[in-house]
């Protein structure tokens, strides 16, 4: 079982990471699942000008890894990949990768959900968003609450 | 003898309430949170204070979060943490 974490402020490249987990795991990954959040350009009919990513430099790494291990209990999984970028960014832009491979779909399917909708709500970061020239920090939405409890009462396999 | 210092870090929102990243402070050999606010009012003043105090402000010791009353020791770091969200 491959886990990668990795906080940085590079991009990333979907393509490249994909090629790299084939190449670790040959023949036993038969099903890759993948997510990318961007930065969107409105929020609530509002323009958005800029997004700004904190993050407390080890605590931040070490709750993605926790994350991490709960989706490797629940599933059988073979490869886990999180880079989620920090540092000012502009609408358009690529925010984080979740990257997961598997033996079978619906393990792959099922943890890169699970991985992203915990990271909206427990993941140690702080968005400061620009909207119509105001910055304000941004919080998890009540949205983000239920998509991470269902996980507690699903029966997913 | 004297006891390593504490690191208090502030993150975003509290960061901007606070005016600053980061202070030391020097430590009583241990204690809990509560036995730092005096000193901290001191340094920092009562609205920022307050503002540490606020409900959903979570508080890490040596980048964990714990349950009340938390402790802490000598040399120890405790990061003051506002809502988080990522993705």
């Amino acid at each position: 079982m491959s886990v990668q974490v990795r906080v940085q402020e590079d991009d990333f490249d979907l393509g490249g990471e994909l090629a790299a987990l084939r190449d670790r795991h040959g023949g036993a990954v038969g099903a890759v699942a993948s997510f990318v959040g961007l930065v969107r350009d409105v929020r609530d009919s509002a323009d958005v000008s800029g997004l700004y990513l904190e993050h407390y430099p080890g605590m931040t790494e070490d709750s993605i890894s926790a994350i991490i291990a709960q989706a490797e209990a629940r599933w059988p999984l073979l490869d886990v990949l999180v880079i989620h970028r920090v540092g000012q960014l502009c609408p358009g832009e690529q925010i984080v990768l979740v990257l997961v491979g598997a033996g079978h779909r619906p393990a792959a399917f099922a943890a890169c959900e699970f991985v992203m909708d915990y990271l909206k709500t427990d993941a140690v970061f702080w968005k400061r968003e620009v909207v119509d020239g105001a910055e304000h920090w941004i919080e998890s939405t009540a949205d983000d609450g239920r998509r991470r409890r269902h996980w507690d009462s699903d029966d997913t396999g | 003898m004297s006891e390593a210092p504490l690191r208090i870090l502030f993150f975003a929102s509290l960061r901007e309430a606070v005016g600053t990243a980061e202070i030391t402070l020097p430590a009583p050999s241990a204690g809990t949170l509560e036995s730092l606010w005096p000193a901290l009012t001191d340094r920092l003043g009562p609205a920022a204070v307050a503002a540490l105090q606020a409900e959903n402000v979570r508080v890490a010791v040596n980048q964990a979060l714990g349950n009340a009353p938390l402790r802490f020791a000598a040399g120890d770091e405790i990061a003051f943490l506002p809502p988080v969200t990522g993705g």
